[in-house]
This record gives C-alpha cells, sequence and structure tokens, in this order.
C-alpha cells in the first residue's frame, strides 16, 4: 500500500449569497479556477493526474452532468485527468479527498485532485430533489425532517440555551476576523477573477467582525414555523421525552449559504517526486459512519472515535480539530461528546462566520487546518462533518 | 349478453342519446359483483351502440352509495392478488367510458359518495341538482381506505395535488354548491327535469369530448415533472399530515403517496400505483378496525330506536349550567320547544343566550306539557332528589324523565320519581353541542318503552347513542379513568412525563391522560375515589393505588387542574400550556426502565381490560357500544376501532399473552378475565 500525501491546497474565497460577489460566477468557473490555480502554483503536468474528484451536492442545472470533468477541460487541463463528481451531501469535499486518498494509498492511481465546488447563489439547495424529502412514502417512513430541526432537537436535548449556540456564533466571527487579518487564509485562498483578469473576489466576505451577543440575540429563530408545520411533531414522535422543541437556531448561528470552490492535490511519494512536489502532510485515516437520520447531525463524534481507532490514536494525540459548523449545537454537541477544549476546535472560525459552500466546504476545512498545523507547527488534525442523511465523516492528517 | 335485470335500465332515445339508469337491487346502487358485471355490459353495448351521447343518471334516491364493505373487508393479504384484479377491473370499464369518443354526462340527482363521486368523475361533465341535502365526496379514508376506483388519479388531474389533497385526506363531503365552488362537479340544476335537460344540452354541444388526462402533453395541474416549485410542498406535506395522524392512520398518508407518485407518471400508470395503494389499504388491519367500528357497528347502533321514531315535542332541561344549557341548544336546533330551567331566571337566561327555541325559566310550572325532562343540575343527590319530583309532577304525566349525571348510580335516583320505570340516564359529554355521543344508562326498574323513547330523542337530536347498563361511572367515566389513573401511576413510578403524553397521542389518543386530568381537575378525581371507597370498602386496589399520592402532592401544592390555573401543567397567561417542570425533577427516575412500547401498551391495554370487565359485569351488552363508546365517549384510538375491536386487532392469544406480562411486570389490574381467556382459547373475537 502506498501512503496518501497532500502536496497542495487552494480555495476561493466564499462569496456572500444572491447580492454577494460569486453570484455573477458561473460554477463551472469557480471550479475551473481553483483547477487552474492548482495547477499553475505547482508547474503542474496535468496530464499526471488520474482523476479529478468533485464533491457536489446539488448536481442538477449548471452543476450538473459530471462538472468535474467538464471544469477540469474548461480549465485548460490536458485531456487525460478523468473527472468524477459525487454527493456526501455537507461532506461531499472531504468525502472528494478520502476517495482521492483512498485511490492513491490503494496504489490503483498516483495523482488525484479532490475538491469541491458549490454556488448556492445559483443552484438553490434542494433543487435535486430526492426521495428522502420529497417522496412523501419514503419521508414519512424515515421520518424526515430538515436539518434544521435536527439542529434545534439536539439542542432541546443537550440543553443549549439560545445564548450558548449565540456564544459560539460570536466566537466564530471574532476568530475568523483575527485569521483573515493575519493572513492565515492567505497560502490557500487564492482570488476569483473573471475573464479580464479583473479580480471579482480576494477575501471571504461573509465574516462580519462586529458581530455581539446582543445583535444576534435580535435575530427570529429560522425553524420555527417549519416545525411547527409538522416537523416538530416527527421528531418529538422520534424522541417522545422531548416535550417541545427549543427552535434556538437563527441565521445568526447557523453556517451561511455561500459561493465557492476548492481544490487539493494528492498522491503518492513517487508521483510527488517526479514531478517535483514537496509533501505537506499525509492522510492518517480517514471515516464516515451511519447515525440516527431524524436527528442526523450527531455522527462528527463516532465519525471521529472511528477514524482514531484506526489510526490507534485518541483524541488527545489530535493537535487541532475542525468540525463543520453547520449550526452552533453540532459544535457544541461535538465538544461535549469528544471532552475537547475550546482552544483546539476552529481556531480560525468555521462556517458560521465563514459560510458553508456545500460541496466544497470539507475540502476547504481540511486545508484550514493543514495551514493552520503548518503555522503553529502542530503535528496532527482532525477534520469533521455532520451530514445530511445521519451520517457523519472524519479525515485525520499528519504534517511530514 | 345483456345488461342483467335488476341493475341498470339502457334506453337510447330518438335523438341517440343514451341514459343509463343504475337501479339495482336493494335501496342503493353499491360497487359490487353486480355493479361490475352491469357496467361492463353497458359500457360494451355503448362502444357498439350508434349514439350521440350518453347520460348516467340513478333510480334510486341516492345517486351511488360507494363500495361493497362486506367484501372489502374480506380483502387480506392472501388474496390482494384477485383484489387488485377486481379494482382494475372496475377501473377499465370506467377507462372505456371515458374513452367513448361520444360525451358522458353524469347527471346527478343524489348523494354521490366514493365509488359514486368516482363514477361521475369518469364522466366528460358533472350535472347536480342543486339540492342542500345531497353531499358529494371521497370519504374512504373515514374508513381507513382510499378512492382505489380512479379516484385519487382523477382528482389530482382535474384540480392539483394541492387542492385535491385536503378533500382526499379529510374525506371532504360538499354540497352541490360547494362541490361547484371546489370544480368536483360542472353545474348545478333546479330540477330532475333541468338536470336531464342540461345533460343533453352540454351533449348537444360537445360532440366529441375527451378527458384533460388523455389530451397530448397533459400534466397535473400544480406538478410537472423537473421541475421545483411544488418541492417545499411535498417536502412539508408528509410532516404536515403527521402531526394529525401520527403515523397511526395509513390511509391518509398512503393517499398522499398515490397522489404524488401518480403526478410523476401518465395517467394509466397512476391508476397503478392508486390500485397497489388501495389494496394494501384494504388489506391491512386499520382498514378492518375503521369498517367494523364507522360502519357496520355505528349503523346499526344509528338503527336503534323504534320504526315509528317517537317525537320529543317539548323538553325541560333543570340546570343551565355548561351541560344543560348545551343539551336545550343541540335539542332547539332539532326543532323541539325547549324549557331551561335554573334557580333564578338570571341564571336560566345565561344558559338560554336568547337562542331561538329556549325558554328560560325559574318555575317548574313552565314545565307542563314536558314529554321529556333532563336533569343536569349539579352531581349533589338531595338536590336531584329536590328537582325530580318537581318537574316529574310538572310535566305530562307519561314524560320520561332522565338525569345527565356522571358519576351518580341511576338506579338510587330512580327512587326520586314516582314511577322509576319512566327513569332513566342519558349522560352527554362535554361540550354537548361538539360531542357525538349519548351514554343511555338503563336503571334497575327502566321500562323498555322508556329505553326506546329515549334512543328516539337521541337520534331526533342526530346523536348516537349507546346503551349501558347502571354502574358506578357507566361504561365511559369508569373506562376512562383507567387511562388517566394508569398513567399517573406511570409517573409515580418515574417515567418521564412528556413520553407519557407524548406515547398517548402517539398510539392515537384524542389527549394526552395527564393534560384531561387537568382538564377534569385532579380535585375531582380524588372526590370520586373518596366517594367510591365511602359507598364499597373493598373497591379492589383503590385505597392504595399509587396515582392517589401524586393526585394529592399536587393537589396539596394547589395544583388542582386547570380550572385552578395549575396542574400537571403550566398555563401561562400569554402562551401555550407546558409540562410543570418539576414534575421531572420530583418523579422521573432513569431507571424506572419502562421502555416507550410498554408505556404504549399500558396506556391501551388498560382500557380494553376495563372494557372487557365491562362485558362480564353486564354493564355493556354489545360489542358495538364498547366501541363506538369508546371512539366517541373519551377518544380511544380510532384507528384500532374501539377498545374491543383494539383486542380483535391485535388478536385474542397475543392480546392475553401481552396482559400476562404485563400483570406480572406492573400489576394484577393488566390480569386477563377467564371470560377473555375463554375465548381466546375458543379462537373466537369480540
Amino acid at each position: 500500500m502506498s501512503e496518501a500525501l497532500i502536496f497542495d491546497a487552494v480555495r476561493t474565497p466564499r462569496g456572500r449569497g444572491k447580492r454577494g460577489s460569486l453570484h455573477s460566477v458561473k460554477p463551472v468557473a469557480l471550479a475551473a479556477g481553483v483547477l487552474r490555480a492548482i495547477a499553475d502554483r505547482n508547474s503542474l503536468d496535468t496530464s499526471a493526474v488520474d482523476d479529478v474528484v468533485l464533491g457536489v451536492v446539488s448536481p442538477v442545472g449548471e452543476q450538473g452532468s459530471d462538472i468535474a470533468r467538464t471544469a477540469l477541460l474548461a480549465a485548460g487541463w490536458d485531456q487525460r485527468p478523468a473527472g468524477v463528481q459525487l454527493n456526501r451531501f455537507c461532506a461531499s469535499g472531504l468525502e472528494a479527498v478520502n476517495l482521492a486518498a483512498a485511490k492513491v494509498a490503494s496504489g490503483f492511481e498516483d495523482l488525484v485532485v479532490a475538491g469541491g465546488v458549490e454556488s448556492m447563489s445559483r443552484v438553490a439547495m434542494g433543487s435535486d430533489g430526492g426521495a428522502w424529502a420529497m417522496d412523501p412514502e419514503t419521508a414519512l417512513g424515515l421520518s424526515f425532517v430538515p436539518q434544521g430541526v435536527s439542529a434545534d432537537l439536539i439542542a432541546t436535548l443537550e440543553g443549549y440555551s439560545r445564548e450558548d449556540v449565540d456564544a459560539w456564533a460570536v466566537r466564530s466571527h471574532q476568530r475568523a476576523t483575527l485569521a483573515r487579518d493575519k493572513g492565515y487564509f492567505d497560502r490557500s485562498v487564492v482570488p476569483v477573477v473573471d475573464q479580464n483578469g479583473t479580480a471579482v473576489l480576494e477575501f471571504d466576505e461573509a465574516i462580519r467582525p462586529e458581530t455581539t451577543l446582543d445583535g444576534l440575540g435580535k435575530l427570529k429563530p429560522s425553524f420555527l414555523m417549519t416545525g411547527e408545520v409538522g416537523f416538530d411533531t416527527v421528531a418529538i414522535d422520534r424522541y417522545p421525552t422531548v416535550e417541545r422543541i427549543s427552535h434556538v437556531h437563527t441565521p445568526g448561528n447557523s453556517s451561511q449559504i455561500v459561493d465557492g470552490a476548492a481544490a487539493m492535490l494528492i498522491g503518492t511519494a513517487r508521483a510527488g517526486g517526479e514531478l517535483g512536489l514537496t509533501p505537506r502532510a499525509r492522510i492518517v485515516s480517514l471515516a464516515v459512519v451511519g447515525t440516527e437520520p431524524t436527528i442526523m447531525l450527531t455522527g462528527p463524534a463516532p465519525a471521529a472515535r472511528k477514524a482514531l481507532d484506526k489510526a490507534g490514536l485518541s483524541i488527545e494525540d489530535i493537535d487541532l480539530v475542525e468540525i463543520n459548523e453547520a449550526f452552533s449545537s453540532v459544535v457544541l454537541k461535538f465538544l461535549r461528546d469528544m471532552d475537547l477544549p475550546e482552544e483546539k476546535v476552529n481556531v480560525n472560525g468555521g462556517a458560521i462566520a465563514l459560510g458553508h459552500p456545500l460541496g466544497a466546504t470539507g475540502c476547504m476545512i481540511l486545508s484550514t487546518l493543514l495551514d493552520e498545523l503548518e503555522r503553529q507547527d502542530l503535528r496532527r488534525g482532525l477534520a469533521t462533518l455532520c451530514v445530511g442523511g445521519g451520517m457523519g465523516i472524519a479525515t485525520i492528517i499528519e504534517r511530514v | 349478453m345483456s345488461i342483467p335485470e335488476g341493475t341498470f335500465h339502457y334506453e337510447k332515445d330518438a335523438d341517440g342519446i343514451v341514459t343509463l339508469t343504475m337501479d339495482m337491487a336493494g335501496s342503493a346502487n353499491v360497487m359490487n359483483a353486480d355493479y361490475v358485471a352491469a357496467m361492463g355490459e353497458a359500457v360494451s353495448r355503448l362502444e357498439q351502440d350508434q349514439l350521440t351521447g350518453v347520460i348516467i343518471t340513478s333510480a334510486k334516491k341516492t345517486f351511488f352509495a360507494g363500495g361493497d364493505l362486506k367484501t372489502l373487508i374480506q380483502i387480506t393479504p392472501d388474496n390482494a392478488v384477485e383484489a387488485l384484479e377486481s379494482v382494475e377491473e372496475i377501473k377499465a370499464q370506467l377507462r372505456r367510458l371515458e374513452k367513448l369518443g361520444k360525451p358522458v354526462v353524469a347527471a346527478i340527482n343524489g348523494a354521490a359518495l366514493g365509488g359514486g363521486l368516482e363514477i361521475a368523475l369518469a364522466c366528460h361533465h358533472r350535472v347536480v341538482l342543486d339540492d342542500d341535502t345531497i353531499k358529494l365526496g371521497l370519504p374512504e379514508v373515514t374508513l381507513g381506505l382510499l378512492p382505489g376506483s380512479g379516484g385519487v388519479t382523477r382528482l389530482v388531474r382535474m384540480l392539483g395535488i394541492q387542492a385535491a389533497l385536503p378533500l382526499l385526506t379529510q374525506g371532504t363531503q360538499l354540497r352541490p354548491q360547494r362541490a361547484l365552488q371546489a370544480k368536483i362537479v360542472d353545474a348545478l340544476a333546479s330540477s330532475r327535469e333541468d338536470l336531464i335537460a342540461q345533460a343533453r344540452a352540454w351533449i348537444a354541444i360537445n360532440p366529441g369530448p375527451v378527458q384533460p388526462w388523455d389530451v397530448p402533453g397533459h400534466h397535473v395541474p400544480d406538478f410537472k415533472v423537473g421541475e421545483s416549485e411544488l418541492y417545499p410542498f411535498l417536502a412539508a406535506a408528509p410532516a404536515f399530515l403527521h402531526k394529525k395522524t401520527r403515523g397511526v392512520f395509513p390511509a391518509p398518508e398512503k393517499i398522499l403517496a398515490a397522489a404524488v407518485e401518480g403526478a410523476h407518471v401518465d395517467f394509466d400508470t397512476a391508476l397503478k400505483i392508486e390500485g397497489r395503494y388501495f389494496v394494501e389499504l384494504a388489506a391491512g388491519q386499520v382498514s378492518k378496525n375503521m369498517i367494523t367500528a364507522f360502519w357496520f357497528q355505528l349503523n346499526e347502533i344509528n338503527a336503534r330506536g323504534s320504526s315509528s321514531r317517537n317525537k320529543v315535542t317539548k323538553l325541560g332541561v333543570l340546570g343551565a349550567g355548561m351541560m344543560g344549557a348545551g343539551i336545550a341548544e343541540v335539542s332547539a336546533k332539532a326543532g323541539i320547544s325547549v324549557v331551561l330551567k335554573d334557580v333564578s331566571l338570571e341564571a336560566a337566561s345565561r344558559g338560554a343566550r336568547d337562542l331561538p327555541g329556549i325558554t328560560p325559566t325559574d318555575s317548574d310550572t313552565d314545565l307542563a306539557g314536558c314529554d321529556l325532562i333532563i336533569e343536569a343540575v349539579f352531581e349533589n343527590r338531595e338536590l336531584k332528589n329536590k328537582v325530580l319530583p318537581a318537574a316529574e309532577s310538572a310535566a305530562l304525566p307519561d314524560a320520561v324523565i332522565a338525569s345527565n349525571t356522571s358519576t351518580l348510580p341511576i338506579t338510587g335516583l330512580a327512587s326520586a320519581v314516582s314511577d322509576p320505570e319512566k327513569f332513566i340516564g342519558l349522560h352527554f359529554f362535554s361540550p354537548v353541542p361538539k360531542m357525538q355521543l349519548v351514554e343511555i344508562i338503563r336503571g334497575e326498574k327502566t321500562s323498555e318503552e322508556t329505553l326506546t323513547r329515549a334512543l328516539d330523542y337521541v337520534r331526533q337530536i342526530g346523536k348516537t347513542p349507546i346503551v349501558v347498563n347502571d354502574s358506578r361511572g357507566f361504561y365511559t367515566s369508569r373506562t376512562f379513568g383507567t387511562y388517566v389513573t394508569e398513567a399517573i401511576t406511570m409517573l409515580a413510578e418515574g417515567v418521564h412525563p412528556a413520553l407519557i403524553e407524548n406515547v398517548a397521542r402517539k398510539a392515537g389518543m384524542a389527549v394526552g391522560p395527564l393534560a384531561v386530568s387537568d382538564e377534569v381537575t385532579l380535585t375531582l378525581q380524588l372526590k370520586i375515589r373518596e366517594q367510591t371507597l365511602a359507598d364499597d370498602p373493598s373497591s379492589a386496589g383503590l385505597a392504595e393505588h399509587p396515582a392517589f399520592g401524586v393526585l394529592q402532592q399536587l393537589v396539596d401544592l394547589g395544583r388542582t387542574g386547570k380550572s385552578g390555573g395549575a396542574g400537571f401543567y403550566e398555563y401561562p397567561a400569554d402562551g401555550k400550556k407546558f409540562l410543570w417542570p418539576e414534575l421531572v425533577t420530583r418523579f422521573t427516575r432513569d431507571e424506572a426502565g419502562v421502555s416507550e412500547q410498554d408505556v404504549h401498551d399500558r396506556l391501551l391495554f388498560i382500557q380494553s381490560l376495563e372494557t372487557v370487565r365491562c362485558l362480564d359485569e353486564n354493564v355493556l351488552t354489545s360489542v358495538g357500544d364498547a366501541n363506538i363508546g369508546s371512539i366517541f365517549g373519551f377518544g380511544f384510538a380510532p384507528w384500532s376501532g374501539g377498545t374491543l375491536q383494539f383486542v380483535n386487532s391485535t388478536g385474542l392469544a397475543a392480546f392475553v399473552e401481552r396482559a400476562d406480562y404485563l400483570a406480572d411486570t406492573y400489576g394484577e389490574r393488566f390480569r386477563p378475565s377467564s371470560s377473555l381467556r375463554d375465548r381466546a382459547a375458543r379462537g373466537e373475537q369480540y
């Protein structure tokens, strides 16, 4: 078996929604942009790449039809790399990395680019339909509820108050602001430029440095109405010790809807050597798990434990953790489940401040983790995400 | 082959218009084997005939009565294939009818419910007699079924998913005017002649109509495959439904599924999907429960009373409180002249609320001429003993005298009147205008004639009567009491209060037991226990029953129930009630170890077991009374078909085994009686 090494990672800045800077940029251009950037700055002979694996969560319309293959051709790459698009909901970006790592580690392939893209402002979440939510027999049989209701259910069961979840959100903005201002994201972020070479977006634009607990406290709950339609009852019937669901999540303490793309170059030591690439980290272990689908978002801890077990490590062996801030309660529960100190987790903020471009996020948080391990000169990191349908994913990396 | 005798009449006139008159043997047209034979022949003949159009109408009072429930209830998973074939045949005939190439008009002269409306929907045009006694709709869901003769598919394609779903999942029955507004019929007719004239006129100007779903490019009005506009609705619809069904009513869920899945495909494929779901429901236990209770048993119960249907002309109601006022109101609405008496004219007038037909009074003399007296004063024996004889002497000599008591035995109260044979219990439920049931209690000396007149009165005001023999708590209060007491017992054992309430609702109970306990007040429950113990110190297990310790604790803290502002629940002035948080700190123990399934079974089994006891003690004399009384009286899970049908649907042997487990684990109150064991051993049902 070979070792899967990370040579480089890039990402776009994250653009904020329909009124944000990236709404004018089509998804294929976002994806092609990061592919071009990772090739250019590594002087990569793209013909040496076996495959490009891109995560997309709503792979319809502009994001449909295997955007990975289309984007690499659009980026002017050699025609020989293949391309595949995958979907593991919010974990798609990290799943792309894990699949690339598995291809490389198995020895079947030598050099793979993993990543993801999502223009949430152009292809709306949920526009791909699906039986889980849209087919009544299935939805009723599986007690489907939207994620926000699941997040509120977690807060209810764990006893997180509105202030608890808002406090984490404030921290996310503070940490992200500091990281951006101090240039901690600079190694990975590549500006999005238009066809004339003009920069469309150079920095993450969703961060709100002025965020306060007071300000967040004024926002209305996002999922109160959704719950009252009937989803609260569906959730309660699955968790019948809950009398009522406390709807604490708002747009302020949930991940932001943004646009963005990411790419990571993964390969064997030999392939890297031949191409003159310097390895930055190795992928130590990876894991996915299924968990109860109605509460849906409790997968990170079991996934993390599974990845740790595979690697023969304990959580104390991990120096830094990135957990996707889908909702505040998911992060707080993960901290509680894993008995982790806040100082180790999302030290440069997370999706509450930066945004969660669904298909790309997993790859982005892994590159943020790697950059920060290097900056602090630490050794091991773990990235994890909660996943729709009741799943969890985790990846452990170690600097080399 | 020709159309069989005693089914349809086929008449073609000089204009080439065929009138197909449905006139099946019996009082109504029903979708049975005779219908299939008749419709098959009729359609074949229409296909071969030279004609300009077809009018389908009925020679009966109703247009068409619907499915043949005697056959439907026989469908099981074992004969599902045959059942599917038969329903496919019905649909194939209607499909041939609407593809005749000639105009087919439904001239709806009377009620068209279920199968009747489905036939009409397969016509190109629907005219209905504008008569408010006529109802149109697809009420299959109320019997745990779906309209399986194309009803789901056609209604969705006519109205769109969103407009069709409420009609289908609630089984809404519409009067002609509303049916026109809802676009399920096309025109109203002022008379039978006009009905036929309009049908003929439509035929004349529409020589070759095609159903909208047979026009190329057709799709469901509000849904097109691949377009996401309806996604938010489709995602929310199951949850919206679940809030009402709590997962125990499969019919509305399958209707939703058939409607949505059908919308993704062409019309004929949609019919197949509808057919599969129909057979799934028909073969399932819930439709059997609901058909048994809400069709066969309810019809039998509502047919009770005299064939001449004695009418009460003047009713005297004693006591103008909530119950008395409610009884007066529903009786006046039924055209009975009502005298409402209370201690003062003010009190009586408050109860009468100026409603037409109710005369408030404070004097017994105004009761002159009453042929029925209903006493609804406070639950106090002396008071009742005082007002009853006074009213009796003022009313007609042969007047029936009734008490609305819910706690005092009728036989004892009967001694207050001169002729106990004329005395009877008429136990109404609160709120009277809304609650369908009246529990009639026969005292030891109540005569058959008195009972018949009471039954006739209950039918006169449009309510459903069950008949029980005298006993403490009669049937409904007594059995319902076990539900509440069992819940409080579980609370005392350390079961989480939210789990008790939620599982009760998930089991299909209309109200959570702790919530309803607050409604009736905790003090009343303690008082009833005191009375019971005083009257009968041997009352098994009551003295040391753990539930009463909890009640006493709460009452001692001033938590007496909803009317007192606090009970098991808190009642904030500005919001929804919620469980008193201290219930958890005071009672809940994680190690209580009562599983959700056990909570569920304890809540339902205890009521069924008490019902069996009522049957053993001859308080109940029919299974229908037990089932209907439990659902209409105290909101027992309607999906189960009632307290005894629940035993049937569990299977008697399985029920006995489970009850024994509950008795071993939670107490002897769950031990099945010997009558139940014997019945199970004989392989009989209730």
